[in-house]
């Protein structure tokens, strides 16, 4: 690392970037070899000591405290105090250095205001500040963009250019090909946890993402036309408000038919979460409705919308797709077990349950020591198939995927790409939802666009990467596109804005 | 220390195999291997560093249990526990403590009178609760019936008995990720249905006992399913509402004792009628020795639970829904529903546990103290099982046989039955505190600073 310099660490998610920074940073120790700060090798024992040596880190889910504000959350760690023994924590004087760190770097934060308040771009605002006042030269950013909107990104991009030009350096962790090149001075892809390859920003995004996956990737998947069928899905002025009651999903329209994948792209927190939540029970429904092959779903516990055919994958596997201390076998029937042949009244049949947990691990390739072995030992690629695995093991009229191939390595993605394809062939309607482009131009048959809570525009997947990617960031299609919004087929009645019953306040579970 | 010690990781039916062969390989004591046991998600498989849901506390503190415990820190901890219980022996005891003035001078006189107290005292735990070759040998030689020889395994028996159905209660509503402290006032509440159903419902034998022992399961279910339909319904935690539960039906039933119609007519004292004998569970050897029938219910609850907790589609959820709420959740199952069962399932094993106390051999009337500290003792019970149902049933039967000797031990020893009580903590503590274990018998620990670490963050 040169000072002054903005150096891109690429690789795909789990290569070992986040692992490696974290040596960085003190919290895991290295097994072998050694850290060189200014020629000298450094020992660190944890994330003080690294500060110490001026190296600072902003994680990638963010070490603040959610009731604290602004100015607390900087103290904490390094408490200013004042009166001696007493010790009365120096609010003002921390107060007065967050301002001043704030400005100096053109980084507006409002210091009293407290975190949970406050959008995820300025929280990042805030652990950015929170590692300058720790006076470090070596700031380490871990994907900073994932959870940003593309404006944030943006003025994320500038406040590290106006770091860069203030002499601080910057590890910039991203697996995103784009940002790399429009920031980056130097870039090092890292791939199973070697350093396989240094490039410049000019390389073009093409090598780039080879040396990221070590082959040339195949952004394209194998498959047919569509030959769409009858509306299997049919969504209409669906209204949806998040954790926060603060609305996600502001009347969507949407079709998908059998035998077609609807591609949903998005940047990550346009609604597409609440969205499937709420087709599949999960979330209350304020307006619209939902049907599936003409009934009326909405308002349906999700154990009826998934007997009623619908396939769920959900965006986060490690949360709301698997049991981690559950054995494969038992994840492989964690929504069906209590249907025959696995379960018969109240009795589970562990022998049918290991028999079929067998037959699916060799048909979808799962690749795990035993049906018996806890599903949290496998990698993220078998346990996203053990996922799949489950969910196309009955007959479905509606597959709907949420991020499918997140964190999965490359040769499971291609096999759920094809299940998901060969799923679709045989009649099945399928919608997946995901933040990378590249899946949903590969996927899809029709692409809609998602953008604060409203689909933006459908497209076929035809269109140019450049133009999704504007209505991504919220640009509204010109004429050109609207003639292909044709392809939305006209939902019935529209009901958007009529009261609908608010049926899904029932299935409020609380954890 | 006794024959008897428990061996819940052989004795357990449950399926953990991760866990077991973790557990397996701390129990090496090798470093090298133990490191790569304690974060098996991380090292064993491939890197893939995805973002963790922050597990629950309880997860992590069963995690803890799991992993980090086996057979021989459990046979470690009752060493400790004995040791620790010695040493106190001997500073209670003020002629031992005496010797100790002058042990530079003559330490045998220290080193024999405390051998001597401790010796004894311990020498009557066994022989009060597992055998005494005195009575033994009186029996073959004509002295004593053979009822004295199984004397101390009756005590050990009618002592253990409610404290599986309690332990089992705990231990359930652990698995289902409920931390259920209000065994102890579902155990209240069960303990005056049953009285209630046994001495004011004039029934004939055996369907009196039957009505009694299902009315002290049902008043067990109604006072574990209100706090589960408050879980489920409105989001209070559990543990405050058992707690409070516990303190609204231990009130109860000193309010109800003293009421007309209740009140034993002949007494001034709170002390209910005594249950009916048509009512009251069958002593299994003869008049003279306690054990009744209630520790064959226990073994049938036990094997129930273990079925219902494996076997069952109800176990299935109760145990994805204790894992992980939010993938039972998007897999179709009711959280809530299950929140309540679960209540309602402990209500009824800690019920059963009340009922015992008044239906058996123990007493036969409702008093305050009717249902001393089963409850409570039954979280004990739980952890010492590893929150399974057959660990559950060992942890009952030494902490039965705990009691059963200490009896002796008061009697013949001098030594307070209160230090059977510290004993009972000791063996938990150091059962929740593997690491400490491991430290002092130099047992090269699996990591013991980051478990505690992650314990901590669970809060």
């Amino acid at each position: 690392m040169e000072p002054g310099e903005i150096h891109a660490l690429l690789g795909e998610n789990g290569a070992g970037k986040s692992t490696l920074m974290n040596v960085l940073y003190g919290l895991y120790q290295p097994d072998e070899g050694e850290i060189l700060v200014d020629g000298k090798p450094l020992k660190l024992k944890g994330p003080s000591d690294a500060i110490g040596a001026g190296i600072g880190m902003v994680h990638q889910h963010f070490m603040l405290v959610p009731v604290f504000t602004v100015t607390e959350n900087i103290m904490l760690g390094a408490e200013q105090v004042r009166g001696g023994i007493a010790g009365f924590l120096d609010r003002r004087r921390a107060r007065r250095e967050v301002t001043e760190v704030s400005e100096r770097y053109n980084l507006r934060v409002d210091p009293d205001a407290v975190i949970e308040d406050l959008p995820v771009g300025i929280q990042q605002r805030v652990e950015i500040v929170k590692a300058l006042t720790r006076d470090v030269d070596l700031l380490i950013l871990d994907e900073p963009t994932a959870v940003l909107t593309p404006q944030e990104t943006e003025e994320l991009l500038t406040v590290m250019r106006a770091l860069k030009a203030a002499g601080k350096s910057i590890v910039f962790i991203t697996h995103k090909l784009g940002e790399v090149k429009a920031i980056a001075d130097r870039i090092t892809v890292i791939r199973r946890g070697k350093t396989v390859g240094t490039a410049s920003p000019e390389a073009s995004r093409d090598e780039l993402a080879a040396l990221m996956v070590g082959r040339n990737v195949r952004l394209t998947v194998d498959k047919t036309p569509a030959t769409p069928g009858e509306p299997v899905l049919e969504v209409a002025g669906l209204v949806v408000d998040d954790d926060r009651q603060i609305r996600a999903v502001d009347g969507v329209d949407l079709t998908v038919r059998a035998g077609e994948v609807l591609g949903v792209a998005g940047v990550q927190g346009n609604g597409q979460t609440e969205l499937i939540e709420a087709i599949m029970g999960l979330r209350p429904v304020l307006a619209g409705t939902v049907s599936l092959a003409g009934d009326r779903i909405n308002g349906w516990k999700p154990k009826k919308v998934l007997r009623a055919g619908v396939g769920y994958v959900p965006e986060d596997r490690s949360v709301d797709g698997l049991v981690k201390e559950f054995s494969v076998a038992e994840n492989l029937v964690l929504d069906i077990y209590d249907r025959p042949p696995f379960g018969a009244g109240l009795a589970l049949k562990p022998d049918v349950i290991a028999a079929s947990a067998k037959e699916r691990i060799e048909q979808f390739d799962v690749r795990t020591s035993s049906a018996d072995a806890a599903v949290g030992t496998l990698s993220g690629g078998n346990q996203q198939k053990v996922i799949v695995a489950r969910e196309l093991s009955r007959p479905l009229k509606l597959l709907i995927a949420a991020q499918p191939t997140r964190g999965v390595d490359v040769g499971s993605i291609e096999f759920i790409h094809s299940q998901i394809v060969h799923e679709r062939d045989v009649g099945t309607a399928v919608m997946v939802v995901s933040s990378e482009l590249d899946e949903v131009i590969g996927l899809a048959d029709r692409i809609a666009v998602m953008y604060r809570g409203r689909i933006i525009g459908i497209v076929g997947p035809d269109t140019p990467r450049e133009e999704i990617g504007l209505l991504m960031a919220g640009i509204s299609p010109d004429a050109a596109h609207e003639s292909n919004t044709d392809a939305v087929p006209g939902d019935g009645p529209a009901t958007d804005g009529s009261p609908a019953r608010d049926a899904g306040s029932a299935n409020k579970d609380e954890a | 220390m006794s024959d008897d010690s428990p061996n819940p990781q052989s004795g357990s039916p449950d399926k953990e195999p991760a866990s077991e062969a973790q557990a397996a390989q701390n129990a090496l004591g090798n470093t090298e291997r133990a490191e790569v046991a304690t974060e098996p998600d991380r090292s064993v498989t491939t890197p893939a560093p995805e973002p963790e849901s922050k597990p629950s506390l309880g997860r992590l503190f069963l995690d803890n249990l799991w992993a980090a415990n086996t057979f021989t820190v459990t046979l470690l901890s009752l060493v400790l526990a004995v040791v620790v219980g010695a040493v106190l022996m001997i500073i209670s005891d003020p002629a031992v403590l005496s010797t100790y003035s002058y042990i530079t001078s003559r330490p045998s006189d220290a080193i024999n009178s405390s051998w001597t107290l401790v010796s004894e005292a311990y020498a009557n735990l066994f022989k009060g609760s597992i055998f005494d070759p005195e009575a033994f040998s009186g029996w073959l030689d004509g002295a004593n019936g053979w009822q004295a020889v199984l004397a101390p395994i009756s005590e050990t028996l009618t002592y253990a008995a409610p404290l599986v159905f309690t332990g089992l209660s705990v231990a359930l509503a652990f698995r289902g990720g409920l931390f259920n402290i209000g065994a102890q006032g579902q155990a209240t509440i069960g303990v005056i249905m049953a009285a209630l159903a046994g001495f004011l419902l004039p029934l004939p034998p055996g369907l009196h006992l039957l009505v009694a022992v299902l009315a002290g399961a049902l008043g067990g279910a109604i006072w574990g399913f209100i706090p589960g339909i408050l879980k489920a319904r409105a989001g209070a935690h559990e543990v405050i509402n058992t707690i409070m539960l516990n303190y609204v039906a231990t009130y109860f039933l000193t309010w109800l004792i003293v009421q007309n119609g209740v009140q034993d007519p002949n007494r001034t004292d709170a002390i209910s009628k005594a249950v009916d004998s048509s009512a009251q569970l069958p002593r299994l050897l003869g008049d003279n020795l306690r054990v009744h029938a209630g520790i064959l219910l226990a073994v049938l609850a036990t094997w129930a639970v273990a079925w219902l907790l494996n076997r069952s589609t109800l176990g299935f959820e109760l145990r994805a829904v204790g894992a992980n709420p939010d993938a039972a959740r998007t897999a179709g199952i009711s959280v809530t529903r299950t929140y309540i069962l679960i209540m309602v399932f402990a209500g009824i094993l800690a019920g059963l546990g009340g009922s015992n106390m008044v239906l058996g051999s123990t007493a036969s009337a409702l008093t305050p103290l009717v249902v001393a500290q089963i409850g409570f003792d039954g979280i004990l019970v739980a952890l010492l099982g590893r929150v399974k149902p057959w660990g559950v049933l060992l942890a009952a039967l030494l902490f039965g046989a705990l009691q059963a000797g200490g009896n002796r031990m008061q009697s013949y020893s001098g030594i307070s039955l209160e230090l059977v009580t510290v004993l009972q903590a000791l063996i938990v503590i150091f059962i929740a505190a593997p690491a400490l274990v491991k430290a002092i018998f130099q047992l090269r620990a699996a990591r013991a600073a980051r478990l505690q670490t992650s314990l901590a963050k669970g809060w």
